[in-house]
């Protein structure tokens, strides 16, 4: 049915190492295996990033961006990469060291942990859990706690200020991310991401479900752009009142890990986005249009995730580089007033949706 | 009683202070606030300056009066030619020169286009407090038309040493109507462009509306003079009140808001750099021809006795007063400089604001600290 | 009612303003032409200072290597910083015992450029060149000697 079925190559590498080796090396052999792969793709994805990041930032502000560095400053980040890992780690003073040498390392694994879930293509994930969604959920919100921890341990009035904004901030949001996820899962009837995909055969989600999912889709954006700590809600770092935030104290590589798990948490949240509104890895599908389709299917799927992640990174980045940064009481505001009541509504109106068959 | 006691004990205990600056992000230059916090609420706060005291004044008294021109420049680097102006003008009006028409209608365009540039850089940092980081590099762009005009007919860019005693350093150049000219089509696209990036943005009205209320009583009593002042409907605009160089030559109308927020202050700005392209556009055509610089004593003694000039500089009013016992150089020099008054107010604007609002508030009272220590 | 209809029409002001701030940034992304960047080392060949632009102190020298500077000292006396030191020496031309300019020292790193000097010279012996890459490693290079060497007073041209 699908073009491109790497299920076939992962077993086909199952069984090949099943044949040498006990199952309990076989689980170890292929957990190191897919660890090295998400350590590749992890330094790849925060490398490319960084660098798009500050690409259009420059060109939305009418300036060039890095050009110094390689052909069109290519090679910036992967310099600054190195000055960074060069950088004198700086202990605080009165600092509280396990926590303070632990808080990056929390940021970083959570964004690890909810990496593995994410399907890049048919057969091409390191977790399928009937669970998905909700197993999505939970880890990442594991990252607020590092930044928590890092603001804290520091021993710094600002980025105390800056963990306690980022705690409220994570806490109130995770509930719209979770209620608008919830949208597409009454829709979907599933939790697990490989058959949300799958359902999309016949049409993206976003069109299928209509109204309800595009509200899902905008209060998504929205809520998992507060919980990234991205700009119009970065509150936790906020530059211009709290210096950097939870992270002024860090520095070297220590801060860069902060700051690659910025930009994973983004790439996982688009991700996200584009997995369950925007059929991941599907084709877009139209149904009665089977050359089309055909055609479709020609483009790898990877391609196709990738495309759709990038589309939503790129809104995000439009609007952190546009809009000014809101108030911790108007965040809360937001959240409370608008968004949350919004997504009771919607998800009442997406079952009603699903029970009266009104979908496509 | 006890009980009293040891509430307050506690409560000092508790006190939660926070050091804005020397070095902060927010307070764009070297300026110490004490905010004394409690959660994310401005309980109150003080500001220490002195981190940048050069002793402007007391060096003054050391120079003849054509070189105190060039240290003027320094207080508030922004609005630096409208500063020089003043004391020229003191000199001027001292030794009882006139100088020629020609003369007062460049220095009044200059004067425009140093306000224009000066609010162009608020309005950049104002974007960029409230972290819209786009904003600041529009401002800057914009402001850079305006420098290279002051470039190429003064020499300076920031800076611009152009008056002095008596009329000018040097004439126009004979680009400088054309460029000017090409400026204004230029910015009046670019001015509505701001309004839709940010005067119109929810997010950004939210944060500055009803945020650091003053008075007209308060704005008086604390002489928040300027667009902040004006923005609570004080009336001080030196440009209407005792019109200076070509203003009396001129129409337009003095900005006056009755709100008292930060809304009003940011739009008083906004308004003010339209009313500023208005003058520029009535005097660009007519500078009459005639000398740019009257002849003057190679040494200026002035008469013994006290002067005072004010000016409308671009955060509001700066004054020169000069006691001079018919030395070459001043007796005494004082400047009243707007931003010492404005940031006196502030302590009052933010007491139960959130400490994201005490940034709003700054922002959109535009101070430069150079000016506060002097 | 009344406050139902504010909270939507709130609700849909807000999103439209968002909006309209998406579009200015938005029309900037898709016209790279508006960009106003200049790479500075780069354009080194085309980029020209306006004349008036106040880079250095310089003393314009004749290819007979004379210059205007009478070393009277007026913009040494003018220079509200102490920039300009200006050390002469008495020289025996035409029978007569002359003042001379020996070395016109300019503390670049000292200087406002307030102009004072160039304005008030009477001969009009210095200017303000375009020069602007002044940055060195050590402070003493920006102490520089105006006047090159060996070069002497502009002889007056007799009618």
């Amino acid at each position: 049915m699908f073009l491109y079925d790497f299920s076939e190559l992962t077993s086909s590498i199952h069984n090949s190492i099943s044949s040498v080796m006990s199952p309990l090396a076989t689980t170890v052999v292929e957990m190191v295996i897919a660890g090295i792969v998400f350590l590749l793709f992890y330094a790849l994805v925060g490398l490319i990033l960084v660098y798009a990041e500050r690409k259009i930032c420059a060109f939305f502000q009418c300036r060039l961006g890095p050009m110094r560095v390689g052909k069109w400053g290519l090679m910036q980040t992967i310099a600054d990469f190195i000055k960074l890992l060069m950088k004198e780690l700086i202990m605080i003073k009165n600092a509280d060291k396990l926590l303070f040498n632990l808080a990056p390392f929390i940021v970083i694994i959570a964004s690890f942990l909810a990496i593995g879930a994410i399907p890049f293509a048919k057969g091409l994930h390191a977790l399928d859990f009937d669970i998905g969604v909700l197993y999505v959920m939970a880890v990442s919100s594991i990252g607020v706690l590092g930044i928590l921890l890092a603001g804290w341990s520091s021993n710094n009035k600002y980025s105390l200020i800056g963990a306690m904004r980022s705690g409220a901030q994570v806490v109130s949001y995770e509930l719209s991310v979770g209620l608008s996820l919830m949208t597409i899962v009454v829709l979907a009837g599933t939790m697990q991401f490989s058959e949300i995909v799958e359902a999309q055969n016949t049409g993206w989600f976003i069109f299928k479900g209509h109204i309800p999912a595009l509200i899902a889709f905008v209060i998504f954006i929205i809520s998992s752009t507060a919980e990234t700590n991205r700009g119009p809600f970065d509150l936790a770092e906020a530059e211009s009142e709290l210096t950097a935030g939870f992270h002024t104290e860090y520095s070297g590589i220590k801060f860069a890990l902060f700051f690659l798990g910025e930009y994973m948490n983004m790439f996982i949240v688009a991700s996200i986005a584009a997995t369950v509104f925007l059929g991941g890895w599907m084709p877009l599908h139209i149904v009665g249009l089977d050359s089309f389709n055909m055609i479709m299917d020609y483009i790898p799927p990877f391609i196709w995730f990738i495309s759709k992640t990038a589309i939503i990174i790129f809104i995000m980045m439009w609007i952190k580089w546009t809009f000014p940064r809101l108030r911790i009481d108007q965040l809360l505001t937001l959240e409370w007033k608008y968004l949350l009541p919004i997504n009771l509504v919607n998800i009442t109106l997406m079952a009603l949706c699903v029970l009266n068959q009104w979908h496509f | 009683m006890e009980d009293i006691l040891l509430k307050n004990k506690l409560d000092k205990e508790q006190e939660y202070f926070i050091n804005m600056g020397p070095q902060h992000p927010s307070t764009h230059g070297v300026l110490r606030l004490l905010v004394n916090l409690q959660g994310e609420t401005v309980k109150d706060l003080k500001p220490y300056c002195g981190y940048i005291h050069r002793g402007i004044e007391k060096m003054c008294e050391r120079y003849t009066y054509s070189q105190i021109i060039h240290l003027t420049d320094r207080l508030d680097y922004m609005s630096a030619h409208i500063n020089n102006e003043a004391v020229c003008l003191l000199v001027e009006n001292a030794l009882q020169i006139e100088v020629s028409d020609r003369v007062k209608y460049i220095r009044t365009i200059i004067d425009e286009l140093t306000r224009i540039a000066s609010h162009q850089l608020w309005w950049a940092a104002a974007g960029m407090d409230l972290g819209a980081l786009t904003t600041f590099f529009y401002g800057l762009r914009d402001r850079e038309k305006i420098l290279d005009i002051f470039e190429e007919t003064c020499g300076g860019r920031l800076l611009v040493s152009y008056n002095c005693p008596g009329g000018l350093m040097y004439d126009i150049h004979p680009n400088f109507q054309k460029k000017v000219k090409e400026f204004l089509i230029y910015f009046k696209k670019k001015l509505p462009e701001y309004d839709q990036l940010l005067s119109g943005n929810v997010i950004f009205v939210q944060r500055m509306k009803n945020v650091g209320l003053l008075t007209k009583e308060k704005a008086i009593s604390f002489g928040v003079t300027g667009p902040s002042g004006r923005a609570s409907g004080f009336s001080s605009d030196i440009r209407k009140k005792e019109p200076y160089s070509a203003y009396g030559n001129v129409k337009f109308k003095e900005i006056l808001r009755e709100e008292g927020d930060s809304l009003a202050r940011y739009k008083c700005r906004i308004d003010e750099m339209w009313e500023s392209m208005n003058i520029i556009e009535q005097l660009i055509d007519n500078i009459p021809d005639g000398s740019y610089f009257t002849k003057m004593k190679p040494i200026i003694k002035l008469p013994e006795g006290e002067y005072y000039q004010r000016v409308e500089a671009c955060r509001g009013e700066f004054g020169v007063y000069i006691s001079s016992k018919g030395e070459k150089n001043p007796y005494r020099v004082k400047f009243r400089s707007p931003n010492f008054f404005n940031l006196s107010a502030l302590d009052h604007m933010s007491r139960n604001q959130k400490i994201a609002d005490l940034v709003a508030i700054m922002s959109s009272l535009d101070l430069v600290i150079p000016d506060i220590d002097r | 009612m009344n406050s139902f209809t504010k909270y939507f029409s709130d609700l849909f002001n807000g999103i439209h303003s968002l909006i309209t701030g998406l579009k200015v940034t938005g029309s900037y992304f898709v016209r790279p032409k508006e960009i106003v960047t200049q790479q500075y080392p780069e354009n080194r060949a085309t980029l020209k200072m306006f004349e008036r632009f106040k880079g250095e102190l310089t003393m314009p020298h004749n290819n007979l290597n004379e210059h205007d500077c009478t070393a009277c000292g007026i913009c040494e006396m003018n220079c509200p910083n102490g920039s300009i030191e200006i050390i002469s020496k008495f020289d025996v031309i035409d029978g007569k015992k002359k003042k001379v300019l020996d070395k016109y020292i300019y503390h670049l790193g000292m200087c406002t450029f307030c102009g004072l000097c160039v304005k008030t010279c009477p001969s009009d012996a210095i200017i303000f060149g375009q020069g602007f890459e002044h940055a060195t490693f050590e402070r003493t290079t920006l102490n520089k000697q105006l006047n090159k060497p060996g070069s002497v007073l502009k002889k007056e041209v007799k009618e």
